[in-house]
């Protein structure tokens, strides 16, 4: 098996339902053995673009390749290859959770054991609880076992992580991070950053259906414009102060007025910036209290992409 | 710990998988309480009352006795409770929770699941007879011993092109239905059939309704198996007129079954 071939390959992908376009001429690769996060606000695509990966959906224009294969054609040979997280359910509602794993597990020719998976992934406590019964996060807990049990390749995973509680993400993170380092590529989709920011290798912005933007999150966050600074001062600022303090700062800079003491200036972070931000104060007759410079962080790429903000 | 998750993919033997499909489904089919009630204790219900009530009553039924008659009947009947209602629930609770859609994610192709589904059905089917049986045998039923072989042909042919026919018809409701509306219909109709549709009683006790009746699949399977077990003959019409229901479920299956 070649790894050079990507694990996922999605070229010009649109998906429509009725009139409502849900993926917009999407691309994106997914590198063998990495992390990939899909990260988007919800309704931009992302699960269309999984299910189409997973064989769900036929792909009304483009083409996706997994592991090299067609998931519609050489769907018998694709699916014990891969693993599947669906965002909710999946299982019958009378079902024990171990009950469904071990189902799950004898349908693959070398599962894990499952025993072992259970209490890596806490449901050793609730093996006999039936599945209706389950906490929201002990159900996404279940459903990343299914999708791990079959070892397989590559697995994808549906906001893993929704309806955890703090501990319980963290464990996933750890274990996602194991899967990885064990050979297994990962790709999932998620709407908090802070998630794709510690887990991903790579990481895709999907906005309306198309990729805005892609890199690791090093590259996404500080690259380019690569500071906010947030500067609070001491009265309000005088009118036409963003305008005025742009002219000053030049045009690498962005500055947007949050109240009538504060403002936001996204530019290069140095200290050539800081100077001329504090000499724009002592020309307009105004004290910053604050002059924080902070790093930008997905969020603040989001909002610069789209002019809105992430968080649903 | 390391290398716990190293990939080694790959599909089980497709018998093993559908024999733990086929093991999950009847599992779970004799564990929910409704549908436990469906198969055995509504048709045990109906058989002791309507032996009960024919022996105060002093009846009898086209000069046989009620119990030799009712007990093929309750047969009938309870192969209609599985093989139409508890799988239309069943099937149409899957599509709802998602458990279709993440099977269809896993090596279990789609005819490993319909196949499962079968074998499932088949043996929860098998022990509703048995417990039937023995029921009704408790209450003196005498099935004809005129021509065992030609009997037991009739009852395995019957029960196995009942079954077809209201599985095909159950899963078509399935799977076109959403969840609640499949439930509320699949009861109704083995409610309507159960009282109206030839299952328990003979077609012949509807008067001249009975005529239309005997082209219904329930009342073709009680005809059957009355034929197979009172008479000891072969009820060809009430077969063919299972098959072609049965061929007629499965085009209206194939043409609209939605997975999601």
């Amino acid at each position: 098996m070649s790894t050079a071939t990507p694990a996922v390959t999605v070229d010009g992908l649109v998906m429509r339902y009725g009139d409502k376009v849900a993926v917009d001429g999407l691309s994106l690769e997914v590198a063998r053995g990495s992390i990939t996060a899909v990260l988007g606000p919800n309704g931009a695509g992302k699960t269309t673009t999984l299910e189409t990966c997973e064989g769900y959906r036929v792909p009304q224009q483009g083409t996706v390749r997994v592991l090299g294969l067609d998931p519609q054609r050489d769907r018998a040979d694709l699916l014990p290859r891969i693993g599947v997280m669906l965002q909710a359910g999946g299982a019958w509602s009378g079902v024990r959770a171990h009950e469904m794993l071990e189902h799950m597990a004898s349908l693959h020719a070398h599962p894990l054991d499952t025993a072992m998976l259970g209490e890596r992934l806490g449901l050793a406590d609730c093996g006999r609880t039936p599945y209706r019964r389950l906490s929201g996060g002990q159900q996404q807990r279940l459903g990343l076992a299914i999708a791990l049990v079959g070892r397989p390749e590559l697995v994808f995973v549906d906001e893993p992580t929704a309806g955890m509680d703090p501990a319980a993400r963290r464990t996933t993170w750890e274990l996602l991070e194991e899967v990885r380092a064990d050979g297994v590529t990962v790709v999932l989709t998620t709407h908090h950053m802070d998630e794709a920011e510690h887990l991903a290798d790579r990481i895709h912005i999907i906005d309306r259906g198309r990729v805005i933007a892609s890199g690791t999150p090093g590259e996404l966050t500080r690259e380019g414009r690569s500071a906010t600074i947030r500067l609070v001062v001491n009265r309000p600022f005088p009118d036409g102060a963003p305008e005025s303090l742009r002219a000053e700062l030049g045009p690498d800079t962005e500055v947007r007025q949050l109240d009538e003491v504060s403002m936001l200036i996204h530019g290069p972070a140095d200290s050539m910036t800081l100077g001329r931000v504090s000499r724009w104060c002592e020309e307009h007759d105004v004290l910053p209290e604050t002059l924080n410079l902070g790093q930008r962080n997905l969020e603040d790429v989001f909002l610069e992409l789209t002019g809105r903000e992430l968080a649903t | 710990m390391s290398a716990t998750f190293t990939p080694a993919p790959g599909a089980a033997p497709l018998s093993r998988m559908v024999l733990s499909q086929a093991r999950m489904e009847a599992r779970l089919m004799l564990r929910n309480g409704e549908q436990l009630l469906l198969a055995i204790v509504i048709p045990v219900i109906v058989l002791v009352g309507g032996v009960a009530a024919a022996g105060r009553l002093g009846l009898d039924l086209d000069g046989h006795r009620a119990v030799d008659v009712l007990t093929p009947g309750v047969l009938a009947l309870a192969v209609m409770s599985t093989a139409f209602t508890s799988i239309a629930i069943a099937t149409g609770f899957e599509r709802r929770y998602g458990v279709i859609k993440l099977l269809g994610s896993s090596p279990l192709p789609r005819h490993g699941l319909l196949l499962g589904k079968v074998v499932a059905l088949l043996n929860v089917v098998a022990l509703q007879l048995v417990v039937l049986v023995v029921v009704g045998l408790a209450l003196g039923w005498r099935p004809s011993l005129a021509h065992p072989p030609t009997s037991i042909l009739a009852l395995v042919l019957a029960v196995a092109l009942g079954t077809a026919a209201f599985a095909a018809l159950g899963l078509f409701v399935a799977g076109v239905l959403r969840a609640e509306a499949t439930l509320a219909l699949a009861n109704l109709v083995y409610l309507l059939l159960m009282a109206g549709g030839g299952v328990v009683l003979p077609t012949t006790t509807y008067g001249s309704a009975g005529t239309v009746i005997q082209w219904l699949p329930s009342g073709a399977l009680g005809e059957a198996l009355r034929s197979a077990l009172v008479d000891a003959t072969v009820d060809v019409r009430s077969l063919l007129v299972l098959a072609v229901w049965a061929a007629v479920g499965t085009v209206l299956t194939a043409r609209t079954f939605r997975w999601e």
